[in-house]
């Protein structure tokens, strides 16, 4: 297979102005990617930094009430910055630093990669900026702070359809201008190679910890490990180490918004088309001439109309699966596991609890299913008693 | 055409973007298909061939024009809102071909061609009368992608180079066809006051790689600029500022159109004289 390719997925599909940027920066993942030094600097971020190891915790209650499978929810929401975007940003933080590069951009779609991302950037003396939809901002209001308060500029993005998709536009366009001192930090298994294996590397950490976690306690590996995908970070750090472990079902939750047979959705799997489009090969939401469609998720972090290419390859050759999961089965999910565990995931990662609410009960008590919780939930609040018809004050 | 051979009387073909650089520094104008209309953009491209524009970018719009800048992103907009589609473009251009054979080269991003079938694309070009091709999202890297297709329709692919690919530029150009377009700056489409690149030096390295003439775009707007710029390349290509005036002006720019197109042809055709004399 050629580097970067994932089946027919994947590749480089970006202006000429940026390839030597991304040369330059396959090189130095190339050269860092094994190198000691760079990996005792990075696992020490992670532990003592961003907390790693992240729980592996029994949900003992919501185990007992829906009476199948055993629950392990991954807690990355007890990462510094409350979601797994931190593993992939001290990682990319750290590179753009022995690169010597001396400001850092991202894209932001609900916030987290975007406080990620302005964290790794205070910590390390780097100047930062940050793009987010109009859309996003507001009902993210408190990412949005967040980023100020941790010294990053945020720019609120007004083209298009002023959500995530637009926000990688502009960050892009950012990154052309300005290439010599500047690292695009991209927040997920996306965009052109060497994005989509190095944000996957940074996140395999994930279900590394899985597998020596369950391991540990369980004595076999998990039945089934349950992720929400929107590009699909998450996901694929919680999948990658079982991908050579084929009794291990991979299941990603994608937003289907108000339903898939509806326009508003952001179901990329289960509705897009083979495409080209943010530096890769892979599906999309889009139409028959290759426009890209407007999505919608009440996931800020979902309401993307594309996936990584490496998702869409173990989509191809059936190696993971993937079920769309509505706006009101995710908010059930999330106000259930706050109830039940007295853990509020993020809406996003309530996706993925939402499909293990129909799938569990289905399944035997010797069974084990792992729900990778991506991240907490206090961002969401003020937006899920909005969409209950409540308003309460951020 | 891809290739320059001689036919069998011994004639060297000459296509017609050859034509736009023949004896004369090309004025290489753009505009997105369908701003305002379909019928507007048949107009406005023969009102400007009319004040001297050598050569007509045609772009098709797309939902997320990654390499725009606003102004020409707001006329993705905008057509795509007035209903355009590849389709509609592809009869627009057989329209324009029965009255006249300026040289018409579309700019398009990758996904349009890929989802409406590359072959599909590439054989719709060689019917409707274009003659070559920008894709601003293909680099060399994934250039297989349309390659094979290109050739066989006989629709040039224009190559970018950009101030920042250095050691890639010899690359770049050896197998250039048609012509290359050097982009004169950083950043996105979008006029600019000042242009700091060495674009001097980037044409005297592509030079000792290819005969390919090479077009200069990104940031022209002013007669000033033109001739500038003019002095050290084959042709000028001028796009937000001429989509700025249909911004501007709708469906009433054809007379705005001309004046402008005819300032920067005379600019250029200053260029040429001063180095005559």
């Amino acid at each position: 297979m050629r580097k970067g390719k994932y089946g027919v997925h994947g590749g480089q599909f970006i202006p000429e102005t940026l390839m030597n940027a991304i040369i330059e920066l396959e090189n130095a993942y190339q050269r860092y990617k094994d190198d000691e030094q760079f990996n005792l600097e990075l696992k020490s971020l992670l532990d003592e930094y961003a907390g790693r190891p992240s729980r592996l915790y029994f949900a003992k209650k919501m185990t007992e009430d829906l009476n199948g499978a055993k629950i392990y929810l991954k807690r990355e929401d007890l990462n510094h910055t409350g979601s797994h975007k931190i593993n992939n940003v001290l990682g990319q933080a750290l590179l753009a630093k022995k690169m010597g590069k001396t400001r850092l951009i991202a894209e932001t779609g609900a916030g987290q990669h975007g406080v990620a991302t302005a964290t790794a950037a205070a910590l390390f003396g780097m100047e930062c900026e940050i793009f987010m939809g109009k859309e996003d901002t507001d009902r993210q209001a408190l990412n949005v702070y967040r980023m100020r308060l941790l010294g990053s500029k945020v720019n609120v993005v007004t083209s298009g359809t002023m959500t995530l998709k637009d926000a990688v536009n502009e960050t892009f366009r950012e990154w052309t201008k300005r290439v010599d001192d500047t690292h695009y930090v991209l927040g997920s298994v996306m965009g052109p190679h060497p994005f989509p294996e190095m944000v996957r590397d940074f996140q395999s950490v994930i279900s590394k910890e899985i597998k020596e976690q369950i391991l540990l306690k369980e004595g076999k590996l998990p039945d089934v490990v349950l992720a929400c995908v929107g590009g699909g970070s998450n996901a694929m750090g919680a999948f990658y180490n079982f991908i050579d472990d084929h009794s291990v079902r991979l299941i990603g939750c994608e937003a289907a918004g108000r339903g898939i047979d509806t326009e508003q959705h952001a179901a990329t799997l289960s509705k897009g088309t083979l495409g080209i489009f943010h530096g890769m090969k892979s599906y999309f939401c889009q139409d028959e001439y290759g426009q890209i469609a407007p999505v919608y998720s009440i996931s800020a972090g979902l309401d993307y109309p594309g996936i990584g290419p490496e998702h869409a390859h173990l989509f191809d050759t059936k190696r993971a699966e993937y079920v769309p999961v509505t706006d009101d089965e995710a908010v059930e999910a999330f106000e259930y596991l706050s109830r039940t565990e007295g853990i509020i995931p993020a809406i996003e990662s309530s996706h993925a609890v939402a499909h293990a609410l129909k799938l569990v009960p289905q399944m035997k008590e010797d069974q084990i299913v792992v729900i990778n919780i991506s991240g907490r939930g206090d961002k969401d609040v003020a937006a899920i008693a909005r969409y209950k018809g409540e308003n309460i004050y951020e | 055409m891809w290739q320059q051979l001689p036919d069998i009387k011994g004639r060297i073909f000459m296509s017609r973007i050859d034509q736009a650089f023949n004896q004369k520094k090309a004025l290489i104008g753009f505009l997105t298909g369908g701003d305002p209309s379909i019928e507007k953009t048949i107009d406005y491209i023969l009102e400007m061939e009319k004040a001297g524009v050598d050569l007509v970018e045609i772009g098709i719009p797309f939902s997320d024009p990654v390499a725009e800048g606003l102004v020409i992103e707001k006329a993705n907009k905008r057509a795509l809102e007035a209903g355009t589609t590849t389709d509609s473009l592809f009869g627009m251009v057989k329209k324009i071909r029965e009255k006249t054979q300026i040289p018409l080269v579309f700019l398009t991003y990758m996904n349009p061609v890929f989802v409406y079938g590359a072959e599909r694309f590439f054989k719709n070009c060689q019917e409707s009368g274009i003659d070559g091709v920008i894709i601003p999202d293909l680099p060399f890297e994934e250039k297989e992608e349309v390659m094979e297709l290109s050739k066989k329709y006989g629709i040039d692919r224009i190559t970018l180079i950009a101030p920042t690919s250095q050691d890639r530029i010899v690359k770049l150009a050896k197998p250039a066809t048609g012509f290359i377009y050097l982009v004169s700056s950083m950043g996105v489409t979008g006029v600019r006051n000042e242009i700091n690149t060495d674009l001097e030096a980037i044409i005297k390295q592509i030079k000792k790689v290819s005969s390919v003439p090479v077009a200069v775009g990104f940031g022209i707007s002013t007669p000033d600029q033109v001739k500038t710029i003019g002095a050290v390349s084959d042709g000028v290509i001028v796009g937000s500022a001429i989509v700025r005036i249909i911004e501007e002006h709708g469906e009433k720019a054809d007379a705005y159109l001309y004046d402008y197109i005819k300032s920067l042809k005379d600019s250029l055709k200053e260029t040429i004289a001063l180095e005559l004399s």
